[in-house]
């Protein structure tokens, strides 16, 4: 029904139809009105009862949580009652002064990076390779996502079994006669750090991967097909054609990989728990902010770091699509479509 | 399907490429696996090394005991019921989002969109009291109603290209035939956006199935434990016993990768869609 394009959609942030359900419209829908200028009630009530629930469970669930989180960031709160010794911008003061915060942004800055330029040039290598015709193709796809479908927590037990000073990796570093690199990975605080960023490339280069390959089908066959023709190596071909025709794909992947390690939370947590990661190098924002909103009972404060934290993503995000994504998609952020 | 490079005729040098990277990256999971069947003697002995002989006590005593399977019905329940409430309230509110123009629309996209960045973390300690305030802690709709919420923003971005791509001509042969826009939705576009809605599912159930810091929050009893929080809990309480926390880890693993192999072309071209969405 093409009736509605009169009603001009100007992107005004009011009027969201949840609670506006007209009292005694008919339901019964009459067939097509040609409808030149603004829109009926009961599209309105159709527009209410099919967005409403949607909309109230995402405002209360979503939104109100975040705010409920910058507000109680201007409390010293321990959680209990309701927060009432107000102090401003104190914790946010605070949060300026605390060396274990600045830890834990350095951690997550370090592992931004580290994820990008690891897992970035790994997961490329390891498309290109798995994009050539083989046996048994469909079958290597699959086993590169296992790690990537495999819960967080059951990736953590199962590495820290591996990497605990008795455990498999150094026993077999012994086995094969390597015995001098053996280490204590977990809680060495100049190789813990490298041991995360393992375990992380690990469980999401495979991700990359199946992004890579499908962005990969996407190019025409044609393109290197001519190529072929004009002579062109496997290398010239991949480094000419595909790998820049690759590049909305890889921008979108690194966008997703960057807000991945901002938030970056379970693998820490269960791996090193509350405790053991700042000792060992490897505390994050989100764990800081759980370890003190929950664990240390200082909920204004925990609560002001998930502030900061989300502040943090916002701009990075809003930075990358503004200047970066801008040529691949309709910023999903900055305006809908 | 199109393929840019020209096959090349068995690459000795390729292949063991690719075995060596299956190797690297299933290593680990047959660690976990083949462990289970070692006793804790072996696996102190040699830690790399193979049963001898092969143990099956620990994968039965996991099997036989109450506490592994209470843990997969409340997960199942968990993530059954996320992905029911986010596939039934995304379709809805995609479907508004796809075919009406109104006022604020734009608007209420941005809103969804911009949900993306907003992952539990930031919001989980008000979210905690807000359940806990709603009497839902330590209850499994404590989880699935956040869970519900948050699994939108995906299901939408991904739903609204695909429900815009049902043809104007579909819709206006419904109207005429007296057919209004809730008896099209119901009619037409439901049974048309089923493929949609199957890879939504499929990353809401994943997504829940494997979530940890919102149970984490919301559920402290272990009954009403899931799976992750159940694994996370068996792997303190024996800790001293390796081989039986391998043999929960690995028996833990087995749904998600039996729901992944079952339906990986949809996982990843669901992955594909939302990239390109």
């Amino acid at each position: 029904m093409s009736s509605d394009f009169g009603g001009e959609a100007t992107a005004v942030a009011e009027d969201v139809p949840a609670g506006r359900v007209p009292a005694g419209d008919v339901a019964e829908q009459p067939a097509p009105r040609p409808r030149r200028c603004g829109i009926g009630w009961a599209q309105r009530l159709e527009i209410a009862l099919l967005s409403g629930p949607a909309i109230l469970m995402f405002l209360g669930f979503v939104i109100l949580p975040v705010l409920m989180a910058a507000y109680y960031g201007f409390y010293r709160w321990k959680g209990f009652g309701a927060p009432t010794d107000f102090v401003g911008l104190d914790n946010y003061l605070t949060i300026l002064r605390d060396s274990s915060f600045h830890d834990a942004l350095l951690h997550n800055g370090l592992i931004v990076v580290l994820s990008l330029v690891l897992q970035g040039p790994i997961a490329l290598a390891l498309a290109l390779l798995l994009n050539r015709r083989m046996r048994g193709q469909s079958v290597i796809r699959v086993l590169i996502f296992v790690p990537y479908v495999i819960a967080e927590v059951i990736v953590g037990t199962a590495w820290s079994l591996l990497l605990q000073v008795e455990g498999a990796v150094n026993g077999v570093l012994e086995a094969i006669g390597l015995g001098g690199l053996t280490a204590d990975w977990l809680a060495d605080p100049k190789l813990a750090i490298w041991t995360l960023m393992l375990v992380l490339t690990w469980k999401y280069v495979g991700f990359a991967v199946i992004l890579f390959l499908a962005g990969m089908q996407n190019i025409p066959e044609e393109l290197s097909e001519a190529a072929a023709v004009d002579g062109a190596s496997y290398w010239q071909t991949q480094r000419r054609i595909t790998l820049p025709l690759l590049g909305p794909t890889v921008r979108i992947w690194a966008f997703l990989s960057i807000i991945g390690a901002l938030q970056l939370f379970d693998l820490v947590y269960i791996i090193w728990g509350q405790y053991v990661a700042s000792t060992a190098g490897t505390s994050t924002m989100a764990t800081y902010l759980v370890t003190e909103g929950r664990n240390a009972g200082n909920y204004g404060y925990g609560n002001a770091v998930a502030v900061v934290l989300f502040l943090i993503s916002m701009i990075i995000a809003l930075v990358y699509q503004r200047f970066v994504l801008r040529r691949d998609t309709e910023g999903a952020l900055t305006g809908g479509r | 399907m199109a393929r840019n490079t020209p096959a090349r005729r068995s690459d000795p040098l390729v292949h063991v490429a690719v075995l060596m990277l299956v190797g690297l990256m299933l290593g680990p999971v047959l660690y976990i696996v083949v462990g289970g069947f070692r006793t804790n003697s072996q696996i102190t002995i040699d830690p790399a090394g193979l049963p001898d002989p092969w143990e099956f006590g620990n994968y039965a005593d996991v099997l036989t005991g109450g506490t592994f399977w209470r843990q997969v019905g409340n997960s199942t329940i968990a993530a059954a019921a996320t992905t029911v409430g986010v596939v039934t309230l995304g379709v809805m509110a995609s479907y508004v989002l796809a075919r009406y123009r109104f006022r604020g629309r734009g608007a209420m996209y941005a809103l969804f969109a911009a949900g993306l960045m907003f992952p539990v973390t930031v919001a989980i300690t008000p979210l905690y009291l807000l359940v806990r305030n709603l009497g839902l802690a330590n209850t499994l709709p404590g989880v699935i109603l956040p869970q519900i919420a948050f699994g939108l923003p995906t299901t939408i971005i991904i739903l609204v290209p695909f429900l815009r791509a049902i043809p104007k001509e579909i819709e206006e042969a419904a109207a005429i035939d007296r057919c209004g826009r809730l008896g099209f939705f119901w009619r037409m576009v439901l049974p048309l956006s089923v493929p949609g809605l199957i890879t939504t599912g499929i990353l809401a159930f994943i997504g829940s199935w494997n979530s940890y810091l919102l149970p984490l929050f919301i559920l402290n009893d272990h009954d009403s434990f899931t799976l992750p929080l159940g694994v996370q809990a068996f792997a303190s309480q024996y800790s001293v016993d390796t081989a039986k926390v391998l043999a929960f880890t690995s028996l833990s693993m087995i749904p998600a990768l039996v729901f992944f192999s079952l339906f990986e072309r949809r996982i990843v071209g669901g992955l594909t869609g939302a990239v390109k969405g």
